[in-house]
């Protein structure tokens, strides 16, 4: 077996509560369940239809994952080419090994900066690190400026999707947490979609025009040139990425693709994965700061060495955040995000939060999958999910001890290794009384029947005949 | 031709008419069946659940059991989806090259009874007769393991006086995944709940699929609802003539 030597250490704004735990809450509430299935469902359509168009889909994907595998093969000279590439231009580049040292860097550039708010591009790199909680410690507000993270932020929620982080709420409560949170709203605020994206353009405008430091993400950075871009569908973005005088980027190190080539391929992969687009409406690319900007790099590990350290599960880092993988999954269907109690929910996240977190911080997510394999059909970087999984669980229990579950385990496998013994716990016709008293089985009785132990098994049938 | 059976652990211990079915339908078909007596259990529950460590002498038996046969034909896609994708795998990763080889060998070797029907013995018309309305529920590690796509519904729709029903999101899983329904038994059940609104939506009396581990699952919950649907293995279905 291979040992596993990387020492993660990544943070994960966890909440530390188990899946089965946070899922069973979930599933109690019926009109998450609605809008869940009613989203993904809608999604999953649109997705299908315009990856259907391609015939060449199944290369595109090949490409985009072998793209992403040469670049983490080689990841560290990518690294230093990138860097060169943008101080050149004139971006400043800090490296940050953990959440604590890239929140610690960002406090320190906008402290400088003297500002009391900042404006956000939607990031999952700054969820995972939780750059606003940090900023907050210093007496900063960051505004959210994309209107799904808005809405959870104005909620006082948690993101449950990476894509639509307020996939979890229909037109009717995001008018109430507008009403409830947005500072001088119309309070005859009507639930139509035209009137909630008005009241947020109008709340965003004022901050666009006024707030003079924009933290951003990176969907891809190109290692060739120093490029970063940013791909998005309202355009508010954008206005992050011009307007304010100081930009400051946080990127996980696994974004980087090796040349502007390369980009076409994910231009095509993300938008028709994620939003079921043909083509995304607002792609900004960024090589160096625009005249009188400031611009900052922080390239974030926090877990990522660790996780590519690793063979089995390594692929997870050529994960596009597209979030196919989400939205075909029928558990996050039933639970949404919040039940992965993770930065990173739905199947990518059951296997990259461990391991960026390291598995025994997170020990029930491997296990929050049937093994369907939808996931791995979807993913148009082709991470063999369900595979990873498996190896994840076996390192989640190979750290436990005994317990009654691996005793049980344990009888099985010594019955099962020799028909002669197997026979003898088949042919007592114990099978079912065995099972069910030393395999753990509550649960099962809870909504099915057993099926009744047959008389006879085959091999007693097999053998009379 | 000789076929030899793979009769799974749940087929033999729980499930034996599904195996003889199974023998009966080959039978009839004309080939000899034999069923090697050493074998047990493909493993698969242990490396599911992050125990491939102590599968491995369990994979090692299911390889030894099978070393002489020429074809081997299971009554699951699941358990044929383990031989055919995990074993060598496994035991790669915990040192055995030798057994490996020998698995990926295994491997090659073994069929799905769906796959076995149409691909190696070219039959879809396999004379049977069913009259009865019938759904059809494509097990995920049927149709995402071993991609059987249309095999088995191609057997179906050959069976004389059938009534076959297409399964509202059929592919969509049953919330089953082994221990899966044990360690998250609420979101199994909820994923269970939506699968048997589609099952009785269509009204159908039979539910088949190629899997018993599934069927156990669904027909669990459906005897639970009282909804006198039965659960039937395809080759139960197909194992009957007028
Ligand atoms: S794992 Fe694949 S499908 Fe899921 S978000 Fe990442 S790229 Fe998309």
């Amino acid at each position: 077996m291979t040992t596993f030597l990387g020492m993660p250490a990544g943070g994960g704004n966890l909440t530390g509560e188990p899946f089965p735990k946070a899922a069973r809450e979930a599933l109690g509430n019926a009109q998450l369940r609605r809008n869940l299935a009613k989203a993904t469902s809608t999604i999953r359509a649109k997705r299908a239809n315009v990856v259907g168009e391609l015939p060449d889909w199944a290369q595109l994907r090949a490409a985009g994952a072998a793209i992403k595998d040469e670049v983490l093969a080689d990841l560290d000279e990518h690294l230093v080419r990138f860097e060169e590439a943008l101080t050149s231009r004139g971006t400043r580049v800090h490296w940050a090994r953990d959440a604590e040292e890239a929140n610690r860097i960002v406090c320190d550039l906008v402290r400088a900066t003297g500002t009391r708010e900042v404006i956000k591009v939607k990031s999952m790199a700054t969820v995972e690190i939780g750059v606003n909680e940090a900023l907050a410690g210093i007496g900063v507000h960051a505004v959210e400026t994309d209107l799904a993270e808005l809405i959870v932020q104005l909620g006082d929620d948690r993101s449950s999707h990476i894509l639509v982080p307020a996939i979890h709420r229909n037109r009717a409560e995001i008018r109430e947490v507008f009403r409830r949170g947005m500072p001088g709203v119309d309070p005859g605020l009507t639930d139509d979609p035209r009137a909630l994206a008005e009241a947020a353009r109008k709340h965003l405008r004022q901050k666009f025009m006024t707030v003079d430091v924009a933290i951003s993400g990176a969907n891809f950075a190109v290692a060739e040139t120093g490029s970063l871009v940013v791909v998005e569908s309202e355009g508010n973005g954008r206005m992050c990425l011009t307007l304010p005088r100081t930009l400051i980027s946080v990127v996980g190190i696994e974004k980087l693709v090796p040349s502007w080539r390369d980009l076409e391929v994910f231009l095509q992969l993300l938008p028709r994965s994620s939003t079921g687009e043909r083509m995304n409406p607002y792609t900004s690319v960024w090589t160096g700061p625009t005249e009188g900007q400031t611009s900052h790099v922080v390239l974030v590990d926090n877990g990522r060495t660790a996780t590519l350290a690793d063979p089995d599960g390594r692929a997870a880092l050529r994960c596009i955040r597209c979030s196919a993988c989400l939205n075909s999954c029928p558990v996050y269907e039933r639970t949404g995000g919040h039940a992965y109690g993770s930065t990173y929910p739905g199947p990518i996240g059951a296997v990259l939060s461990p391991q960026l977190t390291g598995v025994d911080r997170n020990p029930t997510l491997p296990f929050a999958s049937s093994l369907c394999g939808v996931c791995y059909d979807v993913c148009p970087v082709a991470i063999d999910i369900p595979s990873m999984l498996v190896h994840l669980r076996e390192r989640v229990v190979s750290a436990k001890r005994t317990t009654p579950e691996s005793t049980a385990m344990r009888a099985l496998a010594w019955a099962m290794s020799d028909a002669r013994r197997w026979r003898r716990l088949l042919g007592l016709g114990r099978f079912g009384r065995v099972a069910s008293r030393h395999v753990p089985l509550p649960g099962w009785s809870t909504a099915r029947d057993l099926p009744e132990p047959p008389k006879e098994t085959f091999r007693d049938w097999w053998g009379s005949r | 031709m000789r076929v030899a059976l793979f009769v799974t652990c749940l087929v033999d211990g729980l499930f034996p008419d599904v195996g003889k079915a199974t023998v009966r339908l080959l039978e009839r078909l004309g080939h000899e069946v034999v069923v090697p007596s050493a074998q047990t259990c493909c493993g698969q529950m242990h490396i599911n659940t992050g125990y491939a460590g102590q599968a491995m002498p369990v994979i090692r038996n299911h390889v030894e059991a099978f070393e002489g046969a020429d074809v081997i034909v299971a009554p699951s896609g699941s358990c044929a989806g383990s031989v055919r994708h995990q074993h060598a795998d496994v035991a790669r990763a915990h040192g055995d090259a030798t057994l490996a080889e020998a698995a990926a060998g295994t491997a090659e070797r073994t069929y799905e009874l769906s796959e076995f029907l149409v691909d190696v013995l070219g039959v879809t018309d396999v004379g049977a007769y069913f009259p009865h309305r019938v759904t059809y529920h494509p097990t995920c590690h049927s149709l995402r393991v071993l991609d059987v796509r249309d095999r088995p519904l191609r057997l179906l729709r050959a069976v004389e006086g059938i009534d076959l029903v297409e399964l509202p999101s059929a592919e969509t899983c049953c919330g089953f995944g082994g221990t899966f329904a044990l360690k998250n038994a609420d979101t199994s059940t909820a994923m269970l709940g939506d699968k048997m609104s589609a099952v009785l939506s269509t009204k159908a009396g039979v539910v088949t699929a190629g899997d018993s581990s599934c069927l156990m699952h669904i027909g669990g919950g459906l005897s639970r609802l009282r909804s006198g649907v039965r659960p039937l293995h395809l080759a139960q279905i197909l194992e009957q003539t007028r």
